[in-house]
């Protein structure tokens, strides 16, 4: 970072401003802290007892660690569905026939402009209503229904932009030594078209983690949800949602560096084994990281994706 | 369809999406303004300030969205006592939860615009910056004259994904005692027996708004995409 | 080179499916312990509320409140001790569900006899009448009711039928909705809010905790009559009879009272009127 070339290196006078400006920002991030920290004792509550309380075993054994699991899960079901559905919607997108294309495109189209929320509501009530899945599993299976739905659909976007992106002469060769268009898209197209998406993908890991705790909403009992039953049951709710922000921080932020690191790894063997470019997808809906690079704007520009993607 | 027709003469439909539009169009200002500072913090000379970026982009960012609109409802309003709305108004609650949404949904994307922008920036070559500097632009006046107008014109794309996913994601806002679609769609569930028909109806509401921002924003990243 | 693209592709499927075993057992999400759906065990099977200090309430492994103490009196009636009940989370949408499938047995968990849920659920009791009522900070003599309520800040929960009764009564009150009461404890504590509606007997079990003891007080007049049943699949008039006996025996002898004193006594609570009430005949 030291050799932008957005700056020079600094002079005696940039030097004397830049202290400067380091002094404002610490004292407006202390200030802020400062100032949240001494309202919050004044209404009791930094209260000790309050805090405690987060400490105790059964706390955790009780509440936090089955919300945790119960977070893991809906995310981890959601991402395997959410994958095979993209899969299906993406390749019905590329389809050659007229209608499959048409049903996959809007159903596609649809499912990425409907907000998650909605669709959670929505299913929860169906499944509830209709007792589909029984009272233990309803709720589960609205979250994941929403995710999939939503989250499915941007892959099928990744998909279908992932294959157009690819030389034409990938398909050319295919057809030409008598693949079928299917056979083509199978065994030539998607294989590639899934490795230059792949960083999209794995960002796309993040949000369906991170919009799992939408499950709140309908009663799903997730990590914020058992926060709030700790703040029901031990009287300290803003304190459990503070621990509930920081362990669903540590969670995403966990999960993106090991996307990261994933992520490069592969990119790094795509390159060995001589595949295709894999920063292929500048623009892509979702597009994660892999900008066309040239180190302006700092490094790992990722996950740009607030929940959604747009189109 | 008469049931519909029913429900839509009973229920404000239009007003809850108006709430939608509300929340939405305040929120990107919010989310444009600060993502921008946010996006100048992070690739400027001084180290603290670049770390402080990074710091709020990769928390807020990590956060669920659901959390950090409580904070600002639970903590900041309630606990903190900060009105937006002073306290003699006969809308003070309502206002209040309005306009903390509002902050809570432009700090939450603020971040993803900040992501947006850099990303803008990336698609300036580095000739430019140098080119300005090599003409004796400071750091302020080449991002001003130089890397910012490329970087949002390069940042279009991105900047609408941004906006589609905030329109959506004002229906968290329904968590805390704001009336919007959502609220809406869940009181009209709870009490009619037409379910699928009322979520059809609210989620093409939500296509309506959204897909010609998508298309606008399309049209507006490839007419204005810099030429190279 | 091919497979190699869709190892790459597995892996992350199989880093997907590791998130998803980490968290296996999926769905067993409200139900306490081991699953309402084992049918099974000898024990009986009682759903209650886990989130409603003083009534019901789940804190860490322990279960307490007068619904609690109501059914646990209840299962000894029947046959079964305390140790072999077995508690599940029975949240409001859910109770009707809950007994038409069998996953419980009873429902004691602040369920109001209503005509609308004869219809699916038959119910015995009631066990105790309670009322809507306003939760106050304790040294605010200003709200004596409903109708003191204009010009004030009044919190509820979202979707909550009390708090909208108010609004509808006084237009010039101003509402607040969170996810949660205990949402609403700290705004009420701080002057944020002015008063928190719903039944007394949560309000009193809520103003019990020790957290908030002192803090708060209900102001004593209700103003709608709830009167809660234990709820049992349809049509079964022989554990209605049983229930009822019991119940009948628990107000004799002296266990009613002391489960209000025990759970709601710390807020200062006294039972309304019709208490304690007597069964209705079962149908």
């Amino acid at each position: 970072m030291s050799t932008s070339v957005l700056f020079d290196a600094p002079g005696p006078r940039a030097r004397a401003r830049h202290r400067l400006l380091t002094l404002l920002g610490l004292l407006l991030a202390a200030g802020t802290l400062a100032l949240v920290l001494w309202k919050f004792a004044q209404q009791g509550q930094l209260e000790a007892s309050m805090w405690r309380s987060l400490l105790l075993p059964e706390v955790w054994t009780e509440y936090v660690l089955p919300g945790i699991r119960q977070t893991l899960a809906a995310a981890g079901a959601s991402i395997v569905a959410a994958l095979v559905f993209g899969l299906v919607f993406g390749m019905g997108r590329l389809s050659t026939i007229r209608p499959v294309r048409w049903v996959a495109g809007t159903i596609v189209e649809f499912f990425r402009a409907v907000p998650v929320l909605l669709m959670m509501y929505f299913t929860f009530t169906l499944y509830a209503r209709n007792n589909v899945f029984g009272v233990d599993f309803n709720s589960f299976y609205a979250v994941v229904t929403g995710l999939t739905l939503y989250n499915g659909s941007v892959i099928a976007e990744l998909v279908r932009s992932g294959v157009h992106q690819l030389p034409k002469g990938q398909s050319e060769a295919g057809l030409s030594i008598g693949l079928s268009p299917g056979q083509t898209l199978r065994s030539i197209e998607l294989p590639q078209a899934l490795t230059a998406m792949l960083p999209a993908l794995v960002g796309q890991l993040v949000v369906i983690l991170k919009d799992s705790a939408l499950g709140t909403a309908i009663t799903y009992p997730e990590l914020l949800a058992q926060a709030k039953n700790v703040g029901t049951a031990y009287g300290n709710v803003i304190p459990a949602y503070v621990l509930a922000a920081a362990l669903f921080i540590l969670l995403n932020y966990g999960l993106t560096v090991v996307a990261g690191r994933v992520e490069r790894r592969i990119n790094r063997r795509g390159r060995a084994a001589g595949g295709t470019t894999t920063n292929a997808m500048p623009g892509a809906p979702g597009g994660t990281g892999a900008m066309p690079s040239t180190g302006l704007g700092g490094d790992n520009v990722q996950n740009l994706d607030p929940t959604s993607t747009g189109r | 369809m008469g049931e519909i027709g029913d429900i839509l003469a009973k229920y404000d439909v239009l007003a809850a999406f108006g709430m939608t539009v509300y929340l939405t169009v305040f929120s990107a200002v919010g989310a444009l303004l600060l993502g921008t500072v946010l996006a100048i913090m992070r690739v400027s000379p001084v180290g603290v300030l670049r770390s402080l970026g990074a710091f709020y982009v990769n928390t807020v960012r990590n956060t669920p969205l659901t959390l950090i609109l409580v904070f600002c409802s639970l903590g900041v309003f309630f606990i903190l006592q900060l009105n937006l709305e002073p306290a003699s108004s006969p809308t003070f609650l309502r206002d209040n939860a309005i306009r903390w949404a509002i902050v809570g949904l432009a700090a939450y994307h603020a971040a993803f615009v900040c992501e947006a922008l850099r990303s803008g920036v990336n698609t300036v070559p580095a000739g430019q910056a140098e080119a300005a500097r090599s003409i004796g632009l400071t750091f302020g006046q080449s991002l001003r004259e130089v890397i910012l107008p490329q970087a949002f014109r390069g940042a279009i794309a991105p900047l609408g994904s941004v906006l589609i996913a905030l329109t959506k994601n004002t229906t968290v806002a329904s968590i805390v005692s704001v009336s919007e679609a959502s609220a809406l769609m869940k009181v009209i569930i709870e009490n009619e027996t037409a379910g699928t028909a009322v979520f059809l109806v609210f989620a093409i509401g939500f296509v309506v708004l959204t897909l010609p921002v998508g298309m606008l924003f399309t049209t507006l990243s490839r007419r204005l995409a810099v030429k190279r | 080179m091919t497979t190699r693209r869709w190892g790459a592709l597995a892996a992350t499927a199989a880093v997907a499916l590791g998130l998803a075993a980490c968290g296996s057992d999926a769905g067993n999400t409200g139900s306490g312990g081991d699953g309402g759906d084992s049918g099974g065990g000898s024990g009986l099977k009682v759903g209650i509320k886990f989130d409603q200090p003083g009534m019901g309430l789940k804190k860490g492994t322990e279960y307490s409140g007068m619904d609690v103490d109501v059914a646990t009196y209840i299962a000894k009636e029947l046959g079964t001790e305390a140790g072999d009940i077995q508690w599940v989370q029975a949240p409001s949408a859910q109770r009707e569900t809950l007994i038409s499938t069998g996953q419980v047995d009873i429902v004691v968990a602040t369920y109001s006899i209503t005509d609308a849920r004869k219809e699916k659920v038959s119910f015995a009791g009631p066990y105790f009448v309670a009322g809507q009522d306003l939760l106050v900070r304790a040294d605010d003599s200003s709200v004596t009711g409903p109708d003191a309520l204009d010009g004030k800040k009044l919190c509820s929960v979202t979707g909550s039928t009390s708090a909208q009764n108010v609004k509808e009564d006084v237009p010039g009150v101003q509402l607040q909705e969170f996810a949660t009461y205990s949402e609403c404890l700290p705004a009420l504590a701080n002057g944020g809010v002015d008063a928190l509606t719903t039944d007394d007997t949560i309000l009193a079990g809520y103003a019990s905790q020790e957290e908030y003891k002192g803090k708060f007080k209900v102001v004593g007049q209700p103003f709608s009559e709830e009167r809660y049943g234990v709820g049992l699949k349809k049509g079964d008039t022989a554990l209605c009879e049983k229930v009822n006996a019991a119940i009948t025996k628990m107000v004799t002898d002296g266990a009613w009272q002391k489960a209000i004193d025990d759970n709601l006594g710390p807020a200062g609570y006294k039972p309304g009127a019709g208490n304690p009430p007597t069964p209705d005949a079962c149908s």
